[in-house]
């Protein structure tokens, strides 16, 4: 009863959606107030009915509800509840009602704390958020219904994908939604300033909250599938430029450009026309990840001819939307006059370079990731684009991105001198060269990466250090001091970005530079040496998990006499979905990781081992974290709060000249 | 406990862990060449993992391969090139650089050169006014103005 009741509800938002898309979009044509009023309402009944709805699909996974086709594949009485909860969003039909429950809290969101916005963009933005949701409904609802019931129920489930059964992918999929589906808002946003024909520094201020939030939670999730993919995936590689990473990070990218030429238009009143197409691009990046991921056409372009019918309605979207908002941009982007006037040498010139270099490397990864694809069907040749190129295409854009990055933050607007940045700059350069050229001559006869990294992310962070040092003027330390807490939180969150950034670069050099591997046959009692570690393997015993049955080893980690940790690798095997996992024994310490992966029982006696000496390996999702918090920081900045604020005050006195 | 997991294990013909300790080469170098080989070549049944990082039986194999050719004295193009042979140049995780694949390779730089030369050219625009040269007034914002100056 309650799954049908689900199942009317998400019919039910689908019915909302195409009014709340008509009606506010005529009544903003035709200026009848009544008639865009009624935007409101709707998001909120969209949200509230997807919400029911996806509890309904919630409840059914956590009492085991069998009848339901969907449970019986992904979910089994046996697991443990918080992945009979993940379970719900651990296979398409479920993660697509995700994708729309989380499109209409945008909705909501974007109707709630709008209040400031002028009711005509207001109503044109709600309206093409919820045409987006027409076309999501209908596809859940026509090709990837998660309510259809069995005629006859099983016993029991088949269980979800092991290697989903993990509290760091439990949580991945969420927030890299959360973030993905975000962008919708900025693609909504886009496309009701080309319908005004109107984009302004206010239109910038209330675009430029929802990339934050959009591109943050995109950090946490795609920092949460790395740091997943280290520790689960039992060699401790953390990037693979699989297609499905791919499609996250190509949004980020483009996230990450438009989060700073929005500055530019907010600030400026320049770039408007390229922040617009950036904004559309960004949605646009996220409906191709989704294609990608939910079409299976990466994996094999066979699957996808044999069941072509999602992927073909995913396409269709991305071409009704993007082809519907780039033409609309066509017709209207020669309205968008740019007012400001800049030197070559400018924070402009620089906000314009990081946006070229972050909007090709996204292209960069677009082309690597569709090649084999396109080199199939237009050349019928099969071949595969991997790692390797990525690294070799990618990474360049990085390196040039952190060199130019401490000093393009630090250049004044309109007109700049280079060597004055520089010579405040000095010092931080100085000290950057002197930690890579220590770290080359420690290094001799390995990667050329450690240091070069290590040098980009001292860089990166004492240039942002030399920045906030500038910021507080002159006079003695407690002036000083004082002037730095009392910056504008926004500058606040671009020094912690970008000095998380700087973490990150450290990290991947760190990990790609100096990482010690040892392979061996490893007897119960027999200790090895592991770059300064000693290494032994104590006992390996079977241990019964809820749904799984697991081979444990208890490692012990020595330096000289003294035992520092037990870790507890384990192979793991999931009996009902018939598959293994591998779960590391990992101790994480600041400077370095040990890791210590288990294998199979050799005839010979004694178990197969793999230990690793992993250093700076946290520092990579450290830097993803305090990226997002950066973003956190200047999202909680006072002028968005006020601007928030001023739509109530303004009411009265309309027309008033802004106070800035 | 035991005895069943041991069985299940051999039903479900667990595959083994990626590089075994058994297919290790004596030869420090040669096993140093090997991985760095086996880093570049596509594990055929798996999604986008390379054959020193899979699991898979056929990756095993693989390995295997690359490690007899080197011991057999091959040098690391030549190991490639036999494995191409083989498996055709699906195995390649790195695109060659043959025919259409130009365009993959290319496009890259193509596109950084593109993007600056159309921001040099914008900021270049940006540095001279261009103002929108004060928009004529509309006739009834000039009627207005009259009627405000008083004339």
């Amino acid at each position: 009863m309650i799954v049908e009741l689900g199942h009317f509800a998400l019919i039910l938002a689908f019915a909302v959606a195409i009014v709340q898309t008509v009606i506010p979009l005529v009544g903003a044509q035709k200026g009848w107030d009544g008639w865009m009023a009624v935007a409101e309402p709707a998001a909120t009944a969209q949200f509230l009915l997807v919400a029911s709805s996806f509890g309904a699909l919630t409840y059914a996974f956590v009492t085991s509800d069998f009848s339901l086709q969907l449970v019986v594949q992904n979910s089994h009485t046996l697991k443990p509840m918080l992945y009979k909860v993940s379970g719900v969003w651990g296979n398409h039909e479920g993660s697509m009602l995700l994708w729309v429950l989380i499109l209409t809290l945008f909705g909501g969101m974007a109707a709630w704390f709008g209040g400031n916005l002028p009711p005509r963009l207001r109503a044109r933005v709600l309206a093409v958020q919820a045409s987006i949701g027409v076309a999501f409904y209908a596809f859940v609802l026509f090709t990837s219904n998660p309510f259809t019931r069995l005629a006859t129920p099983p016993f029991n489930g088949q269980d979800l994908n092991p290697l989903l059964q993990d509290p760091g992918l439990a949580f991945h999929p969420p927030f890299l939604y959360l973030g993905y589906v975000g962008l919708s808002i900025c693609f909504s946003f886009a496309v009701a300033a080309l319908i005004e024909g109107r984009v302004d520094a206010a239109w910038a201020r209330w675009v430029r909250p929802w990339t934050l939030l959009s591109w943050l939670f995109l950090t946490i999730g795609i920092a949460l599938g790395s740091w997943w993919a280290y520790y689960e995936l039992g060699w401790g590689g953390f990037w693979f430029w699989d297609p499905v990473e791919n499609a996250s990070f190509m949004p980020w990218l483009i996230g990450a450009a438009l989060l700073h030429s929005a500055i530019v238009v907010e600030k400026r009143e320049a770039l408007k026309a390229w922040t617009i197409l950036l904004a559309i691009m960004a949605f646009g990046f996220s409906l191709i990840g989704t294609f990608i991921v939910r079409s299976g056409v990466i994996t094999s372009v066979h699957a996808f001819a044999n069941d072509p019918e999602r992927g073909v309605f995913i396409l269709l979207i991305l071409a009704i939307f993007m082809g519907g908002a780039l033409t609309l941009f066509a017709a209207r982007a020669g309205a968008m006059q740019a007012k400001g006037v800049f030197g070559v040498v400018s924070r402009e010139t620089a906000l314009v370079t990081n946006n070229i270099l972050l909007a090709v490397s996204a292209l960069v990864v677009f082309t690597g990731t569709i090649w084999p694809l396109v080199a199939e069907m237009a050349f019928d040749r099969k071949l595969s684009v991997g790692a390797p190129f990525f690294n070799m295409a990618f990474t360049p854009f990085m390196i040039v991105l952190a060199l130019i990055l401490p000093v393009g933050a630090m250049l004044p607007w309109k007109r700049a001198r280079l060597g004055r940045v520089m010579k405040q700059l000095r010092p931080a350069l100085g000290l950057a060269v002197a930690l890579g050229a220590l770290v080359w001559a420690m290094n001799t006869g390995r990667s050329a990466l450690g240091p070069i990294g290590v040098a980009l992310g001292v860089w990166l962070i004492a240039g942002t250090a030399t920045d906030l040092v500038g910021r507080a003027g002159r006079g003695d330390l407690a002036q000083r001091l004082r002037r730095i807490v009392r910056l504008p939180r926004a500058d606040w969150g671009k020094s912690v970005a970008h000095a998380g950034l700087g973490i990150t670069f450290i990290g991947i050099a760190g990990m790609l530079a100096w990482n010690v591997e040892d392979i061996r046959v490893a007897q119960v009692g027999e200790q090895f040496e592991v770059a300064e570690f000693g290494i032994r393997l104590d006992k390996v015993e079977q241990v019964q998990g809820p749904n799984y049955s697991s081979t444990m080893g208890w490692v012990s980690v020595w330096k000289g006499e003294r035992k520092l940790y037990t870790l507890h690798p384990e192979k793991r095997v999931y009996p009902v979905a018939a598959m293994p996992t591998t779960e590391a024994g990992i101790h994480s310490g600041f400077l370095r990781d040990i890791y210590v992966v288990i294998g199979d029982r050799q005839d010979g006696g004694g178990w197969a081992v793999r230990s690793y000496v992993k250093p700076l390996a946290n520092w990579i999702w450290a830097g993803a974290i305090i990226m997002a918090l950066g973003g956190l920081l200047s999202l909680s900045d006072r002028r968005y709060r006020v601007a928030a604020g001023a739509g109530k005050a303004r009411g009265s006195s309309a027309g008033a000249v802004p106070a800035e | 406990m035991k005895h069943l997991v041991l069985a299940l294990g051999l039903l479900l013909a667990l595959p083994a862990f990626a590089v075994q300790p058994d297919e290790i080469l004596d030869d420090p170098a040669l096993e140093a060449r090997a991985r760095d080989i086996s880093q570049g070549l596509r594990c055929l049944v798996c999604r986008n993992e390379n054959i020193d990082d899979s699991n898979a039986d056929l990756a095993r194999d693989l390995r295997l391969l690359v490690r007899e050719r080197l011991v057999a004295g091959d040098s690391n193009e030549e190991v490639v090139d036999y494995i191409v042979d083989r498996y055709g140049e699906y195995v390649l995780l790195k695109p060659t650089l043959r025919g259409a694949n130009l365009i993959l390779w290319i496009a890259g730089p193509a596109m950084l050169l593109l993007a600056l030369g159309i921001g040099g050219v914008y900021i270049r625009s940006r540095r001279r006014s261009t103002e929108p040269a004060a928009s004529p007034l509309s006739a009834s914002e000039r009627a207005r103005l009259k009627q405000i100056t008083g004339e």
